[in-house]
């Protein structure tokens, strides 16, 4: 069986993908709007087909320290939740951060703060890229607009887990975990054999000391010499990363006086609206940052550079701006506009806010 | 006679297990956390599953745990050692998997933890620590903390109206139908800590038959958060520890022993102060 094309929704696209790309385990606890993540993979059950485990944890807490575990011992695994359950992960993405190990989580975003809404919102922008839990770490974020990359950056973020030992996340939105679109599926991969583990994770605690050494998966060092030294460690990291991984997509930038920046489910919106805005003889791109850490800074300095105004649409208060004005070094006047709360902005909304930024 | 004439295999009467590194143990003199790591080191020797066994060690006096064990350790957030060792042993479930845990840790801030994996009936072996109080912060009460007992957040003794009860979590979770064995245990003299090590010999057997939680409770002591001289602490635990938290196997082979059915049936009683505990 080759690749296949098969309607569904956002949520069930990462559950899919976590089946036929190798996942080891999912760790997870129910919430709205994500919880057919979970949902999907019960009704699949892969245990039965390629051995992955699946399990509903207690709560977030478990969810995300069974990850934590799992990665120690080698093993591609991953948890998603919603916004509140995935504040209630920080100390777990701190510790597996800490730790140096691979790992994938889901935050399928809803209005905020406190219980807030079921309805969609990107208001947790700052909590996954700023870091969230406590120390000086970096979530690499992965911002999906469609169903298809829901599905895609499934197999991606765990490429890029294991490429810097760092948990990834999957920022996405109520809107893409719900929405129904047709996705292109690949066909089953294995999973990784024990052996492949063995060999290709040296650092991992897998029970078996083939070198005769044990290995430990900590991030405690009391001294505080080694510990800044771990930290260098993990900050050269960061650095390649940013140089090496930030992704972005340029829609009809080059002949833009204006460009929106806009990521997830506003890109798709704003795609939109560039298309009513060029109707009407206003030259506007759009740049839809697809990591979110690291943020495509030189791109957006690059382009944004070149333009007249830039407009940071956001389903928030105005979080990934910060980002934008430093990206353009304050040179380019830079604008937000937003709706939050779980409201979903309209194309013509946002043509209307661009508009008046123009005039 | 020279050295080398006395260090022969045949004068041999006590070797350290090599499941133990040659690291030096921060724990205090007299501390029961390394008896009991010497114990699981043995049956871990003795069981020859060295290269196939995961550890997990708290947060708390023991989250050094991992560099005294010659075997591959994971190091849990505190409290989620339950949570480690249920994905670890469903993620590899041809190891031998064990947490170890102290009360705080345990009993406080990872009840959730405990109590779920416990119901699950996750095929692992948990090491629990009781000494009712924080060792490693400070001497602070612990949910295990005995009434009246003194500690630096109940300077004037746990007065249950305003703290809350001396909890027997292990009582609880003997009740959950996911444990197989529950047991409790102490090493405060030779003949105790043979005993412990049969139990924790067992509960270590116990994961080749997949029937679920083995769980060992260790009544330790902490003579450095107690303020007493390892011999004090000791005597002190027979007296007070031991009343409250009797040893003895509460279920064996998933069956409740007769002696525990009939504790259990005095927990509604007040519970009087049958400690003989220090006053100032
Ligand atoms: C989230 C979090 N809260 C608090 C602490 C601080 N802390 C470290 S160890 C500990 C108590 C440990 O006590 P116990 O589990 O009884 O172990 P013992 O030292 O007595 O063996 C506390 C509160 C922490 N490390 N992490
Ligand atoms: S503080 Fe208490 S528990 Fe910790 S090592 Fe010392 S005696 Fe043991
Ligand atoms: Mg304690």
């Amino acid at each position: 069986m080759a690749k296949q094309l098969v309607l569904m929704k956002g949520n069930q696209a990462i559950a899919e993908a976590a089946i036929r790309c190798g996942c080891d385990g999912y760790f997870g606890y129910p919430i709205t709007p994500q919880s057919e993540v979970l949902e999907h993979l019960m009704a699949e059950r892969p245990y039965l087909t390629t051995g992955m485990v699946v399990l509903q944890a207690e709560s977030e807490l478990a969810s995300i320290n069974m990850v934590y575990a799992g990665a120690a011992a080698g093993k591609r695994v991953m948890t998603s939740s919603s916004s509140p359950g995935f504040s209630l992960m920080q100390e777990g993405l701190s510790y597996i951060a800490g730790a140096e190990l691979p790992a994938l989580c889901v935050n399928v975003v809803r209005g905020g703060p406190g219980l807030g809404t079921i309805q969609p919102s990107q208001s947790d922008y700052f909590q996954t890229t700023k870091g969230g839990g406590h120390g000086d770490y970096r979530l690499i974020t992965l911002a999906p607009a469609s169903v298809q990359e829901m599905y895609d950056f499934v197999e991606l973020g765990f490429d890029l887990a294991f490429k810097y030992r760092n948990p990834v996340a999957i920022l996405s939105d109520g809107v893409i975990g719900q929405v129904m679109e047709k996705v292109m599926v690949d066909d089953y991969k294995p999973r990784w054999t024990n052996e492949y583990i063995e060999q290709n994770c040296p650092w991992a605690a897998t029970g078996h000391r083939s070198t005769g050494k044990h290995r430990i998966v900590t991030s405690l060092e009391l001294e505080a010499l080694k510990q800044e030294a771990i930290n260098d460690r993990i900050q050269a990291k960061y650095r390649k990363c940013e140089e090496e991984d930030a992704r972005y997509e340029a829609i009809q930038c080059d002949d833009a006086e204006y460009i929106f920046v806009a990521y997830g489910s506003a890109a798709r919106i704003c795609m939109k609206s560039v298309e009513l805005a060029r109707a009407e003889g206003i030259k506007v791109g759009l740049i839809r940052p697809i990591t979110l850490w690291p943020f495509p800074t030189k791109a957006v300095a690059e382009i944004g550079g070149r333009m007249k105004k830039i407009l940071s649409v956001e389903m928030n208060a105005g979080q990934m701006i910060e980002d934008v004005k430093l990206a353009v070094g304050c040179k380019i006047p830079v604008e937000h506009y937003g709706r939050y709360g779980g409201v979903i902005p309209t194309p013509v909304e946002i043509l209307d806010a661009l508009k008046k930024m123009i005039k | 006679m020279t050295r080398e004439d006395i260090i022969k295999p045949e004068n041999l009467v006590y070797k350290r297990t090599p499941v133990l590194t040659d690291a030096t143990m921060h724990y205090c003199p007299g501390c029961g956390h390394g008896v009991v790591h010497r114990i699981i080191a043995e049956v871990i020797e003795e069981m020859g599953i060295q290269d196939n066994v995961i550890g997990i060690s708290p947060v708390g006096c023991s989250v050094l745990a991992y560099n005294y064990f010659d075997v591959d350790f994971v190091e849990a957030a505190h409290g989620r050692a339950p949570a480690c060792a249920s994905a670890i042993k469903r993620l590899r479930p041809e190891t031998f998997v064990f947490s170890y845990q102290g009360d705080g840790d345990l009993a406080s801030i990872g009840c959730g933890e405990v109590v779920h994996a416990c119901n699950r009936g996750e095929n692992i072996t948990m090491i629990f620590i009781n000494n009712g109080i924080y060792g490693m912060t400070g001497g602070q009460m612990a949910p295990t903390t005995l009434e009246g007992m003194e500690t630096v957040t109940c300077p004037y003794g746990r007065d249950p109206k305003l703290m809350g009860h001396t909890m027997r979590l292990t009582e609880m979770l003997a009740q959950l139908p996911g444990t197989y064995y529950v047991t409790r245990q102490a090493v405060y003299t030779p003949a105790a800590a043979r005993k412990c090590k049969k139990a924790i010999r067992q509960a270590f057997e116990n994961q080749k038959l997949n029937k679920g939680v083995s769980f060992v409770e260790v009544t330790s002591n902490c003579n450095s958060g107690w303020k007493m001289t390892p011999v004090q602490a000791n005597k002190w635990m027979e007296e007070n520890t031991l009343k409250y938290f009797p040893l003895g196997d509460m279920k064996v082979d998933g069956k409740f022993d007769p002696k525990f059915i009939e504790r259990v049936a005095t927990f509604d009683q007040p519970n009087e102060t049958i400690f003989s505990l220090r006053k100032k």
